[in-house]
């Protein structure tokens, strides 16, 4: 049985279930409590579960990460909510340099078992400083693991897991993706991180993307039915550690690939998914791995930026037909 | 005239047992720094190094005022307070050296020393980032309804950290059991307290969180021990934090590669004249506080262990190199690339 439900009551069914199951759970963060969540992700939460459980804090990524790094060395599972992950720049510091190392630096005595989450890259017309994405920017950081995922059944089983996870684990979301709405399944079930899925099976060319973009090549991928074009799409779901295995799975049946990347294009996942398709996936390639990125620029207000700035349907289309050699 | 005797028994406010504690734990950081310094010139020691020399006397109050349940946090100035807390001179020395036997086998080095056992959380090179974290320790102790503090140290460089404001804030909002104590030894490496800020009296930092906040010798191990254990009982009653700021000096440079020459020789020699060993050492012979013989044991002993903490460091094994990959995920089946 499943019922339809939105990725952010997904989300909170995750934190719920999970905090209802295990009294080390809490939840932090700025808004998440009398305001009932920026987003409503956290509404109902401070009701349930009192103040002790469901804290607001003030204005200071730094500190209540820091505060979050530390109770998770003593023993707590924090769950760290950041309004975006364009304000968790404040607290890279923590995340970077406490959360992920903590268990290296002490040789396994002591773990961080936290969840930093919030939503990640573009939403609108929200210009430069809150419309960036920040897979690439964590997922190049050992210690920690990188879930990026809009899909609402996936986003709760893989939240799910990630609060169940002994290590650090960075998960993006989406501003305007927590409306949109999915089949979810009722009762307890995990997905597992680290694991990506062919949301669409095609066999002339595959389309490799994560968060909000899978959506974007589910529609380039119906465009490209019409001309006779099978498209496979994968969901990566987990940028790290990263799932090649399913993609070169893909590409042997395919012998065609296209990244799709919301990140700016240099040193990000579609650089990494090329690195690796190219070193393990040489053979079967009959055309070089082409990439579809937002623009290699900051993002401007206006619409015609974002239409400028953001993939859409037809850059990834155009991709495609590169890939297969099509003129027109 | 009075026998040694007559004297303890007008001077004594504590007992010879706390005297010897306090004179054994400063002498241990004492000689284990002078070793540190020592390896360190012969190359047996590597990286960054910075030593607590000068500073010991805080260590020695700690000792006596907490609890062995309390936690601790604090920069990278790491050996003595680690050793205060319970580390092994062996596992140490050991860490510095990069062995296998090291308190974290070699993965951590001089700035970062850890002990789960004795509740000791580090060890944290990045300057203020462990005020937050201690803050967020106390906060699990209280989560879990413990009456045990956190004891948060950083330097009076870190306290223009935003860290610490912030900090400050939510600490003193969420009555956090936490115990901040700026280690105030007046240089931010090589710049002194006054040329970072208007407010070089690093006391009034707390008062503007309303935090009750106290400054503190911090060349006697006797007024740290009281302060901190003033400071512990406001504390675990559930009021909230508590800011000491610990005025104290360290005769050695920043880190092994400072030669020190933003202070004068006269200054240098003024708080040498402070030295809280030789300060503790002096009373003992006015006051008969410690028998001579004591005394005598207590350095022999802490010579013994020295020695023996760098034979054990010089033949311990070194890690293996895979080892490299342990620890940075729980799991040891973690798919690193290795392409």
């Amino acid at each position: 049985m499943s019922r339809i439900l939105t990725l952010r009551d997904a989300l909170r069914e995750a934190m719920v279930e999970e905090m209802r199951l295990d009294p080390t759970v809490f939840l932090m963060g700025e808004e998440v409590a009398a305001y009932n969540g920026a987003y409503k992700v956290s509404k109902g939460m401070l009701d349930e579960f009192g103040p002790e459980r469901v804290i607001d804090t003030p204005i200071a990524e730094l500190g209540f990460a820091g505060i979050g790094v530390g109770a998770a060395m003593n023993g707590l599972k924090p769950i760290v909510e950041f309004m975006t992950w364009n304000f968790a720049v404040l607290a890279f510091d923590q995340i970077v340099n406490n959360a992920a190392k903590t268990m290296s630096q002490s040789a396994g005595q002591f773990g961080c078992q936290i969840v930093f989450r919030g939503p990640s890259g573009a939403a609108g017309q929200l210009a430069q400083q809150h419309s960036q994405t920040f897979e690439a920017w964590m997922g190049t950081v050992p210690g920690l693991k990188v879930i990026s995922c809009t899909d609402p059944a996936d986003a709760k089983g893989l939240l799910k897991s990630a609060i169940r996870d002994p290590n650090p684990v960075c998960m993006m979301e989406s501003e305007v993706f927590y409306g949109e709405k999915g089949e979810v399944p009722e009762g307890e079930y995990l997905v597992p991180i680290g694991k990506a899925i062919v949301r669409k099976e095609g066999s002339d060319v595959t389309l490799v993307s994560f968060n909000k973009q899978v959506k974007t090549c589910m529609l380039a991928a119906a465009e490209l039915e019409k001309e006779g074009i099978s498209a496979e799409v994968i969901d990566l779901r987990t940028i790290r550690p990263l799932d090649i295995e399913t993609v070169i799975q893909s590409v042997k049946k395919t012998n065609r690939i296209v990244v799709v990347d919301e990140s700016w294009p240099m040193f990000g996942v579609s650089a990494e998914v090329a690195y690796e398709i190219q070193k393990y996936a040489f053979d079967y390639l009959d055309a070089p791995v082409t990439r579809i990125n937002a623009a290699d620029s900051s993002l401007g207000y206006s619409h015609i930026y974002v239409d400028e700035y953001m993939p859409n349907p037809s850059r990834i289309i155009k991709g495609v037909k590169e890939v297969m050699y099509i003129k027109r | 005239m009075q026998t040694t005797a007559d004297k303890k028994k007008i001077k004594a406010k504590y007992s010879e047992e706390t005297y010897a504690t306090w004179y054994e734990t400063m002498l241990r950081i004492r000689r284990f720094e002078e070793k540190t310094l020592l390896m360190y010139s012969q190359q047996k020691i590597r990286g960054f190094c910075h030593v607590y020399i000068g500073q010991e006397a805080i260590a020695a109050g700690l000792k006596t005022a907490l609890r062995p349940e309390d936690c601790m946090v604090t920069a990278y100035r790491v050996h003595g307070l680690a050793l205060m807390k319970g580390l092994t001179s062996r596992e140490c020395m050991a860490e510095l050296y990069g062995k296998d036997t090291g308190c974290v086998r070699g993965k951590g080095g001089s700035m970062h020393f850890f002990s789960k056992e004795h509740k000791f959380f580090g060890g944290n090179g990045i300057v203020g980032a462990q005020i937050p974290i201690g803050a967020g320790i106390a906060f699990a102790e209280k989560y879990n309804k413990t009456d045990n503090i956190c004891v948060t140290l950083f330097g009076d460089g870190a306290a223009r950290q935003g860290a610490l404001h912030e900090t400050f804030n939510m600490a003193m909002n969420w009555k956090l059991p936490v115990l901040f104590i700026c280690e105030n030894n007046q240089y931010a490496m090589g710049t002194s307290v006054a040329r970072t800020s208007n407010v070089t009296d690093m006391v009034k930092i707390g008062l503007s969180y309303d935090m009750p906040s106290e400054q503190v010798d911090g060349m006697r191990p006797e007024v740290v021990h009281e302060a901190v254990s003033r400071a512990a009982e406001h504390i675990r009653s559930g009021k909230g934090p508590y800011y000491l700021e610990i005025k104290t000096y360290r005769y050695r440079g920043h880190s092994v590669s400072d030669p020190g020459l933003y202070r004068t020789k006269e200054e240098l020699e003024y708080y040498k004249t402070l030295d809280p060993i030789g300060m503790l050492e002096h009373s003992f012979k006015e006051t008969g506080l410690l028998p001579d013989e004591r005394v005598l044991e207590i350095q022999e002993s802490i010579k013994d262990e020295i020695e023996d903490a760098v034979q054990f460091a010089e033949e311990s094994p070194w890690p293996s190199p895979e080892e490299l990959y342990i620890d940075n995920y729980v799991e040891r089946d973690y798919p690193f690339m290795k392409d």
